[in-house]
């Protein structure tokens, strides 16, 4: 198996990176170019970039921001909100996006996943869940669905998805912890890498999120210091987890 | 030193230009006269295949692997360089490695992710198909990393999103071509 990843999160807002708690209370943190170059040469295995109000306002992703992050970076990097169509998956893969991730348009139409993976191949499209302890929310988090976050997963995989982002709404933003149980049942449920998200405030938690995950997603714990990234990676190592 | 990117439609071809861009190679349209000839990976072997007969990318491939002229093939372009792929219910590609693309059976799939390759360090991979070749120079995992057959080099990991190693790793190969001139 790859090395376990760390992957610092920009939640982007009209064009600036924010965050929450609980997906409420947004706050400006930073610019999202300076700080995906600053975690890419910090040490980030991979970046995700979420343009958390996309699906809200009904506009698409920003696509000339996601252009200068990959103009300096040398890291995968992954981009997803307001993603609703083959067209604009392919346009943020264009402007040099390596994957996409798809959430509320997947989950209103799955076979949208389906049609992802055909032509841009599993290993570009990463499905989007956030869920209130197992219930799947849509909309960032605004909206309740029928589905259990495993059920989901496991039709995502089914589908053609290659990798699935979890998030416990529940946990973000807390620093509490990852939703270990969570995690753990729908990296059971599935083949495909899970990339845990939500909740990370210590080394610890990290390192209990990479037992059951093959990836940890990382926001509130980086956005204040982003030179927290290559303290956490000496944590990690130092905790016995193998990092590249 | 000037480089033709093999575009085929398909996925993030900006990422390689880019890291091209950075080691000063001029990008050009011509496939055979290129001092050095790329096919990134991004996509299914099928559309990939079907996008490279479209464009004529195809002939001019095996042509130049013919002169001896290098090519460079990353990821799918590498898997696209064999005689067959597993993927899509079976593509015959480009014939220029002989071997062919099977599925991955162990671990989780597609295989993403940071894995050592030999002693050389960590480089990124995202696949669900491998190379099954006599060719192979480099191995990471019981999986082939990286092949060399004529003037063809092909890696499984993407050098344009490994950072600074990977960076190292594009860099030799364009040394290497600047030292055929």
């Amino acid at each position: 198996m790859p090395l376990p990843r760390l992957i610092p999160c920009l939640d982007v807002a009209g064009g600036r990176v924010v965050k929450g708690i609980k997906f409420q209370g947004l706050r400006d943190v930073g610019d999202p170019v300076e700080l995906g170059a600053a975690y890419s040469d910090g040490g980030a295995d991979e970046l995700v970039f979420l343009d958390v109000k996309a699906t809200l306002d009904g506009r698409g992703t920003l696509v000339h921001l996601v252009r200068r992050i990959a103009e300096r970076i040398a890291i995968p990097f992954t981009v997803g909100g307001g993603v609703r169509s083959l067209d604009d998956a392919q346009e943020l893969l264009a402007a040099g996006a390596d994957k996409v991730t798809v959430n509320s348009a997947a989950l209103e139409r799955p076979e949208l996943v389906t049609e992802l993976s055909a032509r841009l191949g599993a290993q570009a499209v990463v499905v989007a869940i956030d869920a209130d302890g197992g219930a799947v929310r849509s909309r960032a988090g605004t909206t309740a669905t029928r589905l259990d976050a495993v059920t989901w997963a496991r039709e995502a995989e089914q589908r053609g998805a290659g990798e699935i982002l979890l998030t416990s709404i529940d946990a973000d933003g807390t620093r509490d912890g990852y939703d270990l149980e969570l995690t753990a049942a729908v990296a059971d449920a599935v083949d495909v890498p899970v990339i845990a998200s939500g909740g990370a405030g210590t080394a610890q938690h990290v390192k209990d999120a990479l037992d059951v995950a093959q990836a940890a997603l990382l926001a509130s714990i980086l956005h204040e210091d982003p030179e927290r990234l290559a303290s956490l990676r000496t944590e990690l190592r130092e905790l016995g987890v193998p990092l590249r | 030193m000037n480089v033709a990117i093999c575009d085929y439609g398909a996925g993030n071809m900006r990422s390689v230009r880019v890291a091209f861009a950075r080691l000063d190679a001029r990008e050009t349209d011509d496939v055979l006269a290129a001092d050095l000839a790329v096919l990134p990976g991004v996509g299914a072997a099928r559309t990939a295949m079907a996008g490279l007969r479209e464009r004529g990318h195809d002939t001019l491939l095996r042509e130049r692997h013919e002169r001896g002229a290098p090519i460079l093939g990353i990821c799918l372009g590498l898997q696209l360089a064999l005689e067959e792929s597993e993927e899509d219910g079976g593509v015959e590609c480009l014939g220029l490695v002989p071997g062919r693309a099977a599925r991955i059976r162990e671990g989780r799939v597609p295989r993403i992710g940071w894995a050592n390759v030999d002693d050389r360090g960590a480089f990124y991979f995202a696949h669900s198909y491998a190379a099954v070749t006599p060719a192979a120079t480099g191995w990471s995992e019981g999986i082939v990393a990286e092949v060399r057959y004529g003037s063809f080099v092909g890696c499984q990991f993407h050098p344009e999103k490994s950072g600074p190693l990977g960076a190292a790793y594009l860099e030799e190969v364009v040394d290497r071509c600047l030292s055929r001139v």
